[in-house]
């Protein structure tokens, strides 16, 4: 009645139940933390803005961003993935996200950073609507946990715009 | 002989009852695992629901070994989700971020590109000759939670698959030979 073998498998089940409950009140405990993230970001140089062969606008710019995400890490924090991307509008497109820079950051102490960076993925409109066009800059980060379930958000910053002419 | 003797008498002085027991619980086993991954797909809509990371392309967020869960949902799909996808010609799903979103006005159709953390460069190279964007019908899910480490039992069971057989084998005899 008493073997090894089911003394053994009412360990292993015992463990494994234990384990799964730390796990899910690992992720529960991320719901008690209220980040309070911020963000600042100029477009210091467009430095070239061409219409491409096919059709479609290119733009490079030199960007500054500076950010304070140490309010995101928790104690089931993993890492904080975070991106720059330049959001706009078209007659075409009813969104257009175009991610410019991005970075994986592993720790609180990492976490309040400044950056001077040109744009790390090349930014192509789907066609030529950028001359004088208003844009976002929204800076995103992706809280990925150590187990459990995943957070997002964004800050959006408004009031930046592409220039009448080509460079 | 001694042992294997012992074994074949215990499982010939086995009552037909006892037999039909046992039969029935391992049909209960395998059944409720059935009926969770089938509830699970129609909770959260995805072909899917549970998928094995397989490569170190998303690293040091998800290694080779973890276990993702997908949610494919109506909404949108945005700039850094993580999706789950399908190339024509490949089999094998590919678990990346989005990092660009092109979104019609008037279909809502989307054009897509993703890209994997720990990769140098854009998924283009990954996807079929010529294709520049992933579509919608791509998609099989985003990646809503995180388990690490779990994954590794299938990884090790398709990849040497005589383990595989010889845990099967050996839970089918516990069942068979168990008297509780």
């Amino acid at each position: 009645m008493h073997s090894y073998v089911l003394r053994a498998n009412a360990l292993l089940t015992f463990a494994v139940t234990i384990l799964a409950l730390m796990c899910a009140m690992a992720t529960l405990s991320d719901n008690f933390n209220s980040p309070s993230p911020a963000s600042q970001v100029q477009v210091l140089n467009i430095y070239r803005f061409q219409k491409k062969r096919d059709g479609n606008e290119e733009v490079s710019l030199t960007l500054n961003i500076s950010a304070n995400l140490q309010s995101l890490f928790t104690w089931n924090t993993k890492q904080v993935f975070v991106f720059l991307a330049a959001e706009y509008e078209t007659p075409k497109n009813a969104l257009n996200q175009i991610s410019l820079w991005d970075g994986i950051i592993p720790s609180k102490e990492d976490a309040k950073f400044w950056i001077q960076t040109t744009n790390k993925y090349n930014f192509v409109d789907q066609g030529s609507n950028l001359q004088n066009k208003d844009f976002n800059l929204t800076l995103h980060w992706h809280v990925m946990p150590k187990t459990g379930k995943m957070f997002a958000d964004k800050i959006s910053m408004t009031g930046f715009r592409f220039p009448e002419t080509y460079r | 002989m001694g042992w294997i003797g012992e074994q074949i008498d215990s499982i010939k002085s086995l009552q037909f009852r006892q037999v039909l027991t046992q039969a029935i619980s391992l049909g209960m086993i395998v059944t409720s695992a059935l009926i969770i991954w089938k509830g699970l797909m129609c909770v959260t809509g995805s072909e899917s629901p549970v998928v094995v990371v397989l490569s170190g392309s998303m690293e040091p967020g998800f290694k080779r070994g973890d276990i993702l869960f997908l949610h494919m949902s109506k909404d949108p799909i945005r700039a850094g989700e993580i999706v789950v996808f399908n190339v024509d010609g490949r089999e094998i799903p590919i678990v990346h971020r989005v990092i660009k979103v092109h979104e019609r006005q008037d279909t809502g159709e989307v054009d897509i590109l993703t890209k994997g953390d720990n990769n140098f460069g854009d998924d283009r190279l990954l996807y079929a000759q010529g294709q520049l964007w992933l579509q919608r019908h791509h998609i099989m899910g985003r990646a809503v939670g995180f388990l690490p480490y779990v994954g590794w039992v299938t990884i090790i069971m398709t990849e040497k698959p005589i383990i595989k057989y010889i845990l099967i084998g050996a839970l089918g005899l516990l069942v068979i030979t168990s008297k509780e």
